[in-house]
């Protein structure tokens, strides 16, 4: 993984998940601004996913487990799908504080993510 | 919530879900690594890994269906089952660290998950108990539905 790309997506999903968990409980229903948050943020992810593919052929290789390595990055790669499709099927307020959780739920992951990669401990 | 109830999960419920679910998938996707890597440094502590992981899975799938009555009992063991396991394995892997001092969903608490674990069976249990099924076959269940808010 590259870190400044980590910083970029940590705090894309931290800003996405605060913003969304604001306007859910300010009463907004999910909007162009919260959608487009998320939306934002599946890109980068899937900037991710061609990084990793790529990485350990250019000299940045995996320290920890490749595999778990993946089931963080496929999981974390289908939270905002799943976030924003369950959120549109009813639009309240609370949709959008799903929308909410699921991004700082991908900050955390992300974060755990570059840790499997680079600092290996466990 | 004034809205009625209806078998239906709607509001702050369905964030209650989500935040289940992604325990799920965190947990079952954790577990699978585990067993399959380095099951036998740890095999206790690993198959309690798993072990929670299909619990979290039961109590979303409980909390989506617990309008009706079974799930809505099902909701409650599984919850509670949770609840039990953070606090016996979250105190274990202090007391007995040689075999619990590895990272699960409950180890320590569930420090490595930001104490979700801990935190969540209290939300769970209290959304279970402010929302009992509606349709009710007894007549005192039916007048605590609409007495809870």
């Amino acid at each position: 993984m590259i870190l400044w790309f980590t910083y970029v997506e940590v705090a894309v999903a931290a800003a996405a998940g605060i913003l969304c968990i604001v306007a859910g409980l300010a009463g907004r229903p999910p909007g162009d601004v919260t959608v487009g948050s998320l939306a934002l943020l599946e890109l980068l992810l899937l900037a991710q996913i061609v990084i990793a593919i790529i990485a350990p052929f250019v000299g940045n290789p995996p320290t920890g487990s490749l595999l778990e390595f993946w089931v963080y990055l496929v999981s974390a790669a289908l939270l905002p799908i799943a976030g924003v499709a369950w959120a549109l099927l009813e639009r309240s307020r609370w949709s959008t504080v799903i929308m909410g959780v699921a991004a700082l739920a991908v900050a955390v992951m992300v974060w755990r993510m570059h840790a499997i990669w680079t600092i290996q401990v466990a | 919530m004034s809205s009625p109830a209806r078998p239906r999960m709607t509001g702050i419920g369905r964030v209650l879900v989500i935040v289940y679910a992604i325990m799920a998938l965190a947990a079952t996707g954790r577990s699978f690594v585990q067993i399959v890597q380095r099951f036998d440094e740890a095999p206790l502590a690993y198959t309690l890994s798993a072990v929670s992981a299909l619990v979290y899975i039961l109590a979303t799938l409980a909390l989506i269906f617990s309008g009706s009555r079974g799930w809505y009992r099902v909701a409650w063991i599984a919850i509670l089952f949770e609840l039990v396991g953070v606090l016996v394995i979250g105190t274990l892997s202090f007391v007995m660290p040689e075999l619990f001092a590895h990272p699960t969903v409950w180890s320590w608490f569930g420090s490595g998950y930001l104490f979700v674990p801990l935190v969540l069976p209290f939300f769970g249990l209290w959304w279970l108990i402010t929302h009992r099924p509606a349709e009710s076959p007894t007549a005192t269940d039916a007048a605590s539905a609409v007495v809870a808010p």
